[in-house]
């Protein structure tokens, strides 16, 4: 699949990324470049404290970089700015986490709807649980489903909004691979479906098949950019 | 002690600014004399100094002067003679006794009859206002300690919660349940006790303020504030107790698990959908408010217990307002619609009942009306009371008997009309037969039947047609004293004459006697409702600010998740506040329902023989305490709203549930 003529869906330049803890200074980006395309799925790839996570946070408008730029679809993002990052995430970005966050008072639809209810131009929620394969799951509370369950339900929530942009932070960290598959088998339909741009986490390196472009982090910084000749269906994968 | 020296009482001489050295007018017997200050006095006799006729002190028109004996002697022309007399009695004395037979020697010589020191007014009056404290002793704290122990204790259940992790990590290394619950007991029992010696301090100075308060309103010369211990014992007892108890349940929850299951943050709570969530009504509501209901009704306890907090709350409110409506209430009643006299004109002797002519005559007198009063004691079976009968004209309109609900009532010829509360007190009712002693004069003893019973808010009075009471008395057709109305241009023209005629012991205004119940409620009603506004703030603001933080603590994760999903802080703030906003909902008409009884209750608790107040809510009472309370309720949403502000998104998302 040929995406390098598509557009530029997100840019960053030149990020980086200081913790201060105590004393200490924390380097967690140390000058990172990189361009989501539209509709592309990147995966990124590399041990903990590689800062793919601090990455992938500053992208999703949830952390500010210590300095560098975000562009999005040609508009530069105010990184200082609390409300204009809260309409970046409102509008535009979908993110899915390792552990689910579904709220255990609201059933798998109502935790769809909580996100429907404020976004601008919505797919009900049934549709969104139909797509992860949750159609008959609506009614369950989180606390009634399986880890793989509220992991879908989690991406439900993230793409029922239509994101330009889907965010996900190991979301098979939890799970075991039987799991893990259909839960990147929801993430891989998405992406291809709606066409949503998705940058996905993991140290798992036989995840990485399922990328158009693979994005190898090492000590804050992107070691190598591979990119893969075909995707390969998570079917097939095993770990 | 020269003869035109005088000690003053210590209010009087404080209200006109007198200082020894000081002189003034003053007629004695009919004469003018100027009388020399030579110092300011207290005297328990007069710790509630009232004139004749009045209902409160005032310190401004009523004093009491104390002169050299043989000076006073000669003003009044009664050498070697006495017209008062205060005996203290031997530890094993029959008082009855003693006053049977004193009342015998004296009423030769005009004797009015003893009575015991608990019906000395001032005596009898501090006596009504210990046991008005006392009653409002139990109830009151017995509110606040309930409410401060279901906090204490769902704080400190809070604070163990968080401390999971490390009793699943000292599971691990091999502590027994005993020695873990010991460890937390130990944290407990030292918050507990730090929390204990601020609230001992704190309360202990709260006390000593109210007792400077008494000492300095009733001038009494010394009060000491000396607290037993059995009020700290019992606070501090179920305060560690409630604190203790939250504390070791959630020790106990925590240990039962295995240790590495201990050592996760706890279990999302299980919820259900009911039956509300399937109806018609469930599907209009948002997912935020939903989130709310179902919080709410997943912990029905805590939510009704917050909820209950903060009724107390909006109850005391609202009984410390009655005060208010009940005092407003009864100044209408006594003031405007019993009384339509402007001044009162007390006799010192009695007069024949021609003088009202004299008055009628004086300046801006528009219309005088006679009565006779007499000191008498009323006996019914083995049960007797002193008290004075009120001898009214037939016709009776500046001053007639007057009851609460039925208004002017007509004085039926031949017999007694008493208060309720005389009639409870001798237990009569309307046609039975009184055995009455009239105390002045011939001193007749006749039966009497009570031909009516009245109800009013001051006192227990009895009153008489004055015709019949003369003729009873037997001192032929005088009067005591004369309710007057006059024209307000002319008032002051009118008091000066009144200061320079002879016989009179006492001119009240009812203008005057109005501002003087206000002062007086002003000064007593209002501390006692500014320190119960005080109370019920600090239950609202207790049962809020921790709820808030409750929530806040428990649901840091939900709202970080909704903070990623693009909710604004005021949308997150919505659902955090939203349920303490809905439990003060509730709260505000279970507040108005308690606070109705906590009222009636009090009004009943305040009940005396000297005066009854009565049970009067106005809407709009109800309406301050709810304001008041939302207010509190808002004042404290806004401190912990701004802890949302801070809310680590990527801390709160990065650790599993």
């Amino acid at each position: 699949m040929e995406k390098d003529a598509s557009a530029t869906a997100l840019q960053a330049r030149d990020l980086i990324k200081i913790y201060r803890m105590g004393t200490v200074e924390v380097h967690a980006l140390r000058g990172v470049d990189v361009d989501l395309r539209d509709g592309e799925l990147v995966v990124l790839l590399g041990p903990s404290g590689s800062g793919k996570s601090t990455l992938l946070n500053i992208l999703g408008g949830l952390d500010r970089p210590t300095s560098g730029s975000v562009v999005f679809r040609d508009r530069e993002l105010d990184m200082n700015n609390a409300r204009t990052l809260n309409l970046y995430r409102r509008n535009h970005v979908g993110f899915v986490f390792q552990f689910y966050n579904l709220i255990p008072s609201l059933t798998a639809r109502e935790n769809v709807a909580l996100v429907t209810e404020i976004a601008r131009d919505p797919m009900p929620p049934s549709e969104a649980l139909a797509m992860v394969g949750l159609g008959d799951r609506l009614d369950r509370f989180p606390a009634q489903l399986s880890g793989g369950e509220q992991q879908r339900v989690a991406i439900a929530r993230a793409i029922a909004k239509r994101p330009d942009l889907l965010l996900c932070d190991e979301p098979t960290g939890a799970l075991d691979s039987k799991t893990g598959i259909l839960v990147l088998d929801a993430i891989l339909r998405i992406n291809r479906e709606l066409g949503t741009t998705t940058a996905l986490i993991t140290h798992n390196a036989v995840i990485a098949e399922i990328a158009n472009r693979v994005l190898y982090f090492a000590d804050g910084r992107i070691v190598e950019t591979r990119r893969n000749s075909g995707q390969r269906a998570p079917s097939e994968l095993a770990w | 002690m020269r003869p035109d020296e005088v000690v003053v009482s210590e209010p009087f001489a404080e209200a006109h600014r007198l200082k020894p050295g000081d002189s003034f007018d003053a007629i004695l017997r009919g004469r003018k004399r100027n009388l020399q200050v030579v110092g300011a006095a207290l005297s328990p006799e007069y710790v509630y100094a009232i004139a004749p006729g009045g209902l409160m002190p005032d310190d401004e028109r009523f004093g009491v002067l104390w002169m050299g004996r043989d000076a006073l002697a000669a003003a009044f022309d009664l050498k070697a003679s006495f017209n008062s007399v205060t005996l203290s009695l031997l530890p094993d004395a029959n008082a009855k006794d003693v006053i049977r037979r004193l009342d015998g020697l004296l009423s030769p010589f005009g004797g009015i009859g003893a009575y015991l020191r608990a019906d000395q007014t001032s005596n009898w009056f501090l006596e009504s206002e210990i046991a008005q404290q006392k009653n409002m002793s139990r109830i009151m704290p017995a509110i606040f300690l309930a409410v401060a122990a279901f906090l204490t204790n769902m704080v400190m259940a809070r604070l163990i919660q968080t401390e999971r992790r490390e009793i699943g990590l000292l599971k691990a290394f091999g502590y027994g349940n005993w020695a873990i619950g010991w460890h937390y007991a130990k944290m407990v029992l030292v918050i507990g006790t730090i929390g204990i010696l601020m609230g001992s301090v704190i309360g202990a100075w709260l006390g000593h303020w109210n007792t400077e308060l008494y000492t300095q309103f009733y001038r009494f010369p010394f009060l000491l504030y000396r607290p037993g211990p059995a009020g700290f014992v019992v606070a501090g007892a179920i305060s560690l107790g409630a604190a203790l108890a939250g504390s070791l349940a959630a020790v106990r929850r925590a240990v039962r698990l295995p240790p590495a299951e201990a050592m996760q943050p706890p279990s999302p709570p299980i919820y259900r959908r009911t039956f509300a969530a399937r109806t018609v009504l469930a599907g209009a509501l948002d997912e935020p408010s939903r989130m709310i209901l179902r919080r709410i009704i997943r912990w029905p306890v805590r939510a009704f217990l917050a909820s209950l907090g903060l009724a107390m709350s909006v109850a005391v409110l609202i009984m410390a307002l009655q005060w208010v409506d009940a005092i407003d209430s009864l100044a209408e009643s006594v003031f405007e619609r019993a009384q339509h006299q402007d001044a009162t004109v007390a006799f010192s002797d009695l007069q024949p009942i021609g003088a009202i002519r004299e008055f009628e005559h004086m300046p801006g007198v528009l219309a005088a009306e006679p009565y006779r009063f007499v000191s008498a004691r009323i006996n019914h079976g083995h049960l007797v009371e002193r008290q004075g009968i009120i001898g009214v004209p037939t016709g009776a309109i500046l001053s007639p008997v007057f009851d609460v609900e039925r208004g002017r009532l007509e004085v039926p010829p031949g017999g007694l009309m008493l208060s309720v509360k005389l009639a409870e007190l001798l237990e009569v009712k309307a046609g039975d037969t009184v055995a009455v002693e009239l105390l002045e004069g011939r001193q007749p003893r006749v039966s009497l039947p009570v031909l009516r019973i009245f109800e009013t808010y001051i006192g227990k009075p009895a009153y008489m047609d004055m015709a019949a009471l003369n003729r009873i008395a037997g001192d032929g057709r005088v009067i005591s004293g004369l309710h007057i109305r006059v024209d307000a241009s002319s008032r002051t023209t009118l008091l000066t004459r009144l200061k320079d005629t002879p016989h009179i012991a006492a001119v009240l205004f009812r203008h005057a006697a109005i501002d003087t119940f206000y002062k007086t409620m002003g000064e007593t009603i209002l501390i006692f409702i500014g320190f119960f506004v005080a109370f019920s703030m600090t239950l609202s603001v207790g049962v809020t600010y921790n709820s808030i933080r409750i929530a806040l603590s428990e649901r840091a994760r939900e709202l970080a998740t909704l903070r990623v999903l693009g909710f604004s802080r005021w949308e997150i703030s919505y659902i955090l506040l939203g349920e303490v906003g809905l439990l003060t909902w509730v709260a505000i008409p279970l507040g108005a329902v308690i606070g109705f009884g906590l009222a009636w209750y009090m009004t009943s608790a305040f009940e005396t023989e000297l005066y009854r107040v009565p049970l009067v809510l106005r809407d709009a009472t109800y309406g301050e305490a709810a304001l008041i309370a939302l207010a509190a309720t808002l004042a404290c949403a806004a401190i912990v709203r701004r802890r949302l502000d801070r809310l680590d998104l990527i801390a709160v998302l990065k650790t599993r549930e």
